[in-house]
């Protein structure tokens, strides 16, 4: 199916998904929703360097906040952009105020690629388990900076003022609906890309990387440029996640932002549901993402993360194909007579 | 185009206190059938690691088409028309035989050829490299399936795949059976008429022998011979270090 | 320059003693990591595990903290071979990618983390010690107690390992283990079972740094995730499975910390070991005393 085809087919399920949510007319589907969806593009982008080219990422909450703070401090020299910027800028900028979400994103986008390209750029050539600890290194060290940075609220935090409507073109709606049509579309754009990688030239050469990067060097596969695409991808996608987040809670503070769920699930969510493709992700993170959500509404919150922690092990322990595999497995042993 | 192919000028490598090569000089002139023998751990992978940029030599320099090599990574000297199997077969584990050779035709060939082949040609040539070394029935399979011997041919193949100019051939040849062998020495053979340079590395006398034009030999990382086949077998010091008394 | 030179002083003898409890905290990986290969992201969670535990037997039994985990080391050794032999299973005998195995000690990490935070809750807990508390003098130098006694116990133990490691014959075997596992079974000896009792011993140091940890601070279930970069920055540092080196490292790091949160504040610190961490794998992976 040529990836034109499937963008527009997620799209439609996308826009059923939406429409049937609004029907329903219960609010909390649509914010326990959008924490899925979320993940969903969480999921992906990891999967796309963890998965697909075998290279862990322990920071992935760092680029999730570096989309948030990106939107924080655009959101806040939008607000109020002569103070902040020279007076023909603020001016020209003007009409273009306040930045909608998309836009936003965009830039959280670029900012989180940016970061993943510098931090690729210094540690994408040590080996893979070292590289995994630099990007737990790094993603403290972005937390450090955050921390000290009073422009965008250091660790007092940040507030955002949420809209209390939104339009959907010409279809006025609640704003969390907006929120939640925003991370729709993000994620089919992400599942479209992680597929169309997949089977292209690109994808052939990450899973090089993956099975065995020395025989893929002496290949001519360019193992580093391709790294880089992996990462700056992956952050970019993280990033732009984390953008509409502020709006969605109101209330940003750097442990939040940076907080361990974010790394834990992005990658247990890839390992649980299959890293060789990108149904995998899409599975942990609807599966994983709405177990979460019904045991922080009847447990407790802490509960949640022990199904992650266990989950986890479990599945990396017995199944380490994930949930694809599993089901893989199972068609190969049927159809042999 | 004058002078050798490849040029390798007083390289040298150490590990640690451990020096596993030392002052190697070694030309090989276009078209030519070299073959490198020598005992176990005598340094001869440190070498092909060394031209093919797997590792980095720390004295001397090495010079392909006149070009210096230095400081490339693998896959630019695979670009220029280096390549080499694997003495310990590195397949790609999750990919399929076949797309196995898929990736140096998707990353190496392109640079030299302009356009990229059509996904029905990219198909067509891996059963073709396949059928050479005769491992077309497995196509489908994973590489966990092969047998040592077919994972070497396997090396081989993705090492023709990537339609080089110098072809290191890195022991090969182990643990095949007789035709088999001869299968193996005919198919080098056949590239070399097409213009393919060729080294090859192997412990079986009778196929270097029989395949090579010249004769180099390492010994504790230093080459103590190089000359006409017939006359390095008969030399004494290599006899003594390794053929056997 | 301006600064005071008692408080420099002062600053630096805190990083030596902190870089004392730093190498005790890391002796565990650099055994499991530096030799072993294994990359045992969980050793922090093991470390907290053990000092709750100090925490519990000093609460109830009025135990001495370091007492309660030499009490306890059997328990951590059995533990910690329970733990390699599942990873052994699952992920070196299947010769799977090393990121499986990197997830398993990452979910451990998690679990852990979690369980103690249903358990003991998020309060912070400490331990009552008669050296808890004082302080010596010498000169301007203040030496805390609570800092000297871990640092000066750690230091023992660095000790008593490197003996080990070099007296014994399971030392050697854990050297050859290290660097070519063919060869030892060559020589008759179980390269597994090795490998197993080094990851005990390496979970057993744990156990005790875990009751310096809570010695020198209070201690809640998160603390432990702070440690993760420290370790591994002073291993790779310490040139990987280099005692020594961790020791030289690990007192580097102390010191460093403790000039920047002397000098710059506290909210920094946890950037110096991560910032250090990625300068020495950008410019030297091989560390100090590189292998």
């Amino acid at each position: 199916m040529r990836s034109w085809s499937f963008f527009a087919i997620a799209l439609s399920i996308g826009a059923l998904l939406f429409a049937l949510t609004l029907w329903v007319r219960n609010d909390y589907l649509f914010f326990a929703g959008y924490v899925v969806l979320q993940f969903v593009v969480l999921a992906t982008a990891w999967n796309i360097l963890g998965g697909y080219c075998g290279y862990v990422n322990f920071g992935s909450a760092a680029f999730f906040a570096i989309g948030v703070y990106s939107a924080v401090a655009a959101n806040k020299l939008g607000s109020n952009p002569a103070r902040f910027l020279p007076d023909f800028v603020a001016s020209g900028l003007a009409p273009l105020l306040p930045l909608p979400i998309p836009v936003l994103m965009l830039i959280a986008g670029l900012a989180a690629g940016v970061v993943g390209f510098g931090m690729g750029y210094l540690t994408l050539r040590l080996r893979g388990v070292f590289f995994a600890i630099a990007t737990l290194a790094m993603a403290v060290v972005l937390q450090t900076l955050i921390i000290n940075w009073d422009f965008v609220g250091g660790s007092r935090g940040a507030y955002i003022v949420r809209p209390a409507k939104a339009a959907l073109g010409p279809v006025a709606i609640g704003y969390i609906e907006y929120l939640f049509a925003i991370m729709l579309l993000l994620a089919v754009i992400a599942l479209t890309i992680a597929r169309l990688i997949e089977r292209s030239r690109l994808g052939y050469g990450f899973a090089s990387i993956r099975d065995d990067e020395l025989a893929a060097e002496a290949c001519g596969v360019p193992t580093l440029r391709l790294k880089l695409i992996a990462t700056t991808i992956s952050g970019a996608l993280m990033g732009m996640a984390g953008a509409p987040f502020p709006f969605y809670i109101g209330y940003v503070e750097p442990a939040a932002a940076f907080g361990l769920p974010y790394a834990v699930n992005s990658i247990a969510m890839p390992m649980i549901g299959g890293t060789t493709s990108w149904v995998g992700p899409l599975l942990g993170a609807l599966v994983l993402g709405s177990l979460q959500q019904i045991a922080t509404v009847t447990i407790s919150s802490a509960v949640n993360l022990l199904i992650v922690g266990v989950l986890l092990v479990g599945f990396v322990v017995i199944a380490p194909k994930g949930i694809v595999g599993l089901v893989e497995d199972w068609r190969h042993a049927r159809a042999k007579p | 185009m004058t002078g050798p192919l490849l040029e390798i000028r007083s390289v040298g490598k150490r590990f640690g206190g451990f020096v596993a090569l030392e002052g190697i000089d070694l030309d090989v002139a276009q078209g030519e059938r070299l073959g490198l023998i020598g005992p176990n751990g005598s340094g001869k992978s440190t070498l092909v690691n060394c031209i093919c940029g797997t590792l980095s030599n720390e004295t001397g320099s090495v010079r392909f088409e006149g070009r210096v090599l230095d400081g490339l990574a693998a896959n630019q000297r695979t670009h220029l028309g280096l390549a080499r199997s694997f003495q310990l077969p590195r397949p790609f584990m999750s990919l399929s035989v076949a797309d196995n050779l898929r990736i140096p035709l998707l990353y190496a060939v392109p640079k030299r050829s302009l356009s990229l082949l059509s996904p029905e040609d990219l198909d067509a040539r891996c059963l073709e490299l396949l059928r050479q070394v005769g491992l077309e029935a497995k196509a489908r399979q994973r590489p966990r399936t092969l047998s040592q011997v077919e994972m070497r041919k396997l090396e081989l193949a993705r090492a023709m795949a990537a339609e080089p100019k110098l072809l290191i051939a890195d022991e090969v040849m182990a643990g095949l059976s007789p035709a088999e062998i001869e299968d193996i020495i005919g198919l080098l053979l056949r590239l070399n008429e097409q213009g393919i340079t060729i080294i090859l590395i192997e412990h079986i006398m009778r196929a270097v022998m029989r395949f090579s034009q010249r004769l180099a030999v390492l010994v504790s990382g230093r080459k103590i011979a190089d000359g006409k086949p017939q006359e390095v077998v008969n030399n004494q010091t290599v006899v003594s270090a390794y053929l056997g008394q | 320059m301006g600064i005071p030179f008692e408080l420099l002083i002062n600053a630096v003898v805190a990083g030596v003693l902190l870089g004392g409890f730093y190498a005790a905290v890391t002796l565990g990986i650099s055994i499991s990591f530096g030799m072993l290969d294994v990359v045992n992201i969980a050793h922090p969670a093991f470390i907290i595990l053990g000092s709750y535990i100090a925490y519990l037997l000093n609460l109830s039994f009025g135990l001495d903290p370091i007492i309660a985990a030499l009490i306890m080391l059997p328990a951590f050794y059995v533990l910690g071979q329970v733990v390699y032999q599942i990873y052994h299973l699952s992920f070196e005998r299947r010769g799977q990618d090393a990121l499986r195995g990197l997830a398993f000690f990452f979910g451990l990490l998690f679990i852990t983390e979690v369980v103690l935070i249903l358990v003991f809750g998020v309060d912070y807990r400490y331990v009552e010690a008669p050296y808890i508390g004082p302080t010596w003098r010498l000169g301007f130098v203040d030496l805390p107690l609570r800092m000297l006694v871990p640092c000066l116990v750690s230091l023992l133990l660095v000790v008593v390992l490197q003996l080990l490691l070099t007296r014994t014959f399971f030392g050697r075997a854990l050297k050859a283990v290290a660097q070519d596992q063919l060869a030892l079974q060559l020589m008759a000896a179980d390269p597994i079972r090795i490998k197993r009792m080094a990851f005990g011993v390496s979970i057993a140091t744990a156990c005790l740094a875990g009751a310096f940890l809570i010695i020198i601070q209070p201690v809640e279930p998160s603390v432990g995730r702070d440690y993760i970069g420290r370790v591994f920055a002073i291993c790779v540092l310490g040139g990987m499975g280099s005692l020594p080196g961790t020791v030289i490292a690990a007192m580097l790091l102390g010191i460093v910390e403790s000039l920047t949160a002397t000098f710059y504040g506290p909210s920094w610190a946890p950037a110096v070991a991560f910032g250090f961490l990625l300068l020495t794998l950008a410019v030297r992976p091989a560390g100090i005393l590189g292998r």
